[in-house]
């Protein structure tokens, strides 16, 4: 490929990303909303205590954990939710990218995006196991 | 402070830090750390684990507003995030290892080296290297649009490049971070890429190396959303009116004070550190 068809190819594939990314912060920061109303509504007098570390519920520990306690309803649930959608992003922006350069045909660049792929993911579904 | 109270300062004080960041370039991640563990009493970990998720509200955010300009380079951006996304599981593995203390003062230390490094004027030096033959194998080289048409420009020292990306992801992933100026460094010292190059592409790899060590938080319990959700409203707002306001902004000025008030923060983290204070 001419760097000049090259650079419109990759020009293009970046604003697909780009308008990719946008949307899903938007979207996690609905559902991040969407939880925080009726959390503030009801929990706005309980004292506000980060000062000691007691860790997290199981169900806002994990992939699965958290999107049961978000379809229950769970206002912490439904805000985890968000802030999982916002870690997904750059995943599936990386899943994009594996796709674009397999269709671009370069065999190596696949490879290497999806090392990174790979990564994520056991960060998110494997991580519990190394601790 | 209850809740309601609570949740609005942190949502202000965010939103502040993401507007600064943005429009001084420092950053806001840097200080929102020291910003919820000083005035806000809030746990490290917790602190860490909403920065976190506000980096990657923010890179990802912006993201936009930087391809349409047309200089980052996906390829390279690739090629380095699996460096930057290996750091920063080991950084994010590091976290639960190192003893609190030691990452508070190794995040003063961060701080004030990062508002020494935006305070350095960059100096170049003619490139005289040969082009490095990894970098044309792996097709690094790229071409950006310049005032006089398209310039195409060489990579160097992929390997030396490439050992610092891991070093700024293992500090992402232990401190909560988006260690951009690390990474520019990387890219714009050690590979001589054209500086606007570096800036672009380093905001694209920010979110996905902070995505690499935000599942390991997770699976922590490093991240609470009652704590996260202001802290990452704040700052996405913040920092896209700080984009916004940016083009038409003398911030030489504002950016000195920013500074400054970073190497304050650096100092008392540092503080709390030592005297294990936490």
């Amino acid at each position: 490929m001419s760097w000049k068809v090259q650079n419109w190819y990759d020009q293009r594939i970046e604003n697909i990303i780009a308008r990719l990314l946008r949307a899903g912060v938007l979207a996690a920061a609905l559902v991040v909303i969407g939880g925080a109303i009726p959390y503030l509504t009801a929990r706005r007098l309980t004292r506000a205590d980060y000062h000691s570390f007691h860790n997290e519920p199981a169900e806002l520990k994990t992939v699965h954990g958290i999107f049961q306690s978000a379809l229950s309803g769970a206002p912490r649930g439904i805000m985890q939710l968000g802030l999982l959608l916002l870690i997904a992003t750059p995943v599936a922006r990386v899943v994009f990218s594996v796709f674009a350069f397999a269709i671009e045909g370069d065999r190596r660049y696949v490879l290497l995006t999806m090392i990174v792929l790979a990564v994520l993911l056991y960060s998110l579904f494997g991580s519990f196991l190394m601790t | 402070m209850n809740v309601l109270e609570f949740t609005f300062l942190v949502w202000t004080g965010s939103l502040i830090a993401g507007f600064l960041g943005a429009l001084t370039g420092l950053g806001g991640g840097v200080v929102l750390v020291p910003l919820l563990t000083i005035f806000f009493k809030v746990d490290l970990r917790y602190a860490i684990g909403a920065s976190l998720v506000s980096v990657i509200a923010t890179s990802s955010g912006s993201a936009a507003a930087y391809v349409e300009e047309g200089f980052s380079n996906i390829r390279l951006g690739m090629f380095l995030e699996i460096a930057t996304t290996l750091g920063a599981l080991l950084g994010a593995f590091l976290t639960a290892h190192v003893p609190l203390s030691v990452t508070a003062v190794i995040f003063g230390l961060v701080l004030i080296g990062s508002a020494y490094s935006s305070r350095r004027t960059r100096q170049r030096t003619e490139v005289t290297e040969v082009a490095d033959p990894l970098a044309t194998k792996l097709k690094l080289n790229g071409t950006f649009p310049d005032t006089s048409g398209i310039r195409h420009y060489n990579v160097y020292r992929v390997p030396a490049g490439f050992s610092v990306m891991f070093g700024a992801g293992a500090l992402s992933g232990l401190l909560g971070i988006g260690s951009g100026a690390l990474k520019v460094l990387a890219m714009d010292q050690a590979m001589k890429v054209p500086f606007k190059v570096s800036t672009t592409t380093s905001n694209f790899m920010i979110g996905v190396t902070a995505a690499a060590s935000a599942g390991v938080y997770l699976s922590r319990g490093y991240i609470d959303p009652s704590l996260a959700m202001p802290v990452m409203l704040g700052v996405l707002i913040g920092s896209l009116l700080g984009t916004r306001v940016l083009v038409r902004t003398e911030t030489r000025r504002l950016r000195l004070l920013f500074s400054g008030v970073i190497v304050l923060l650096g100092i008392e983290m540092l503080f709390k550190g030592l005297t294990g204070n936490l």
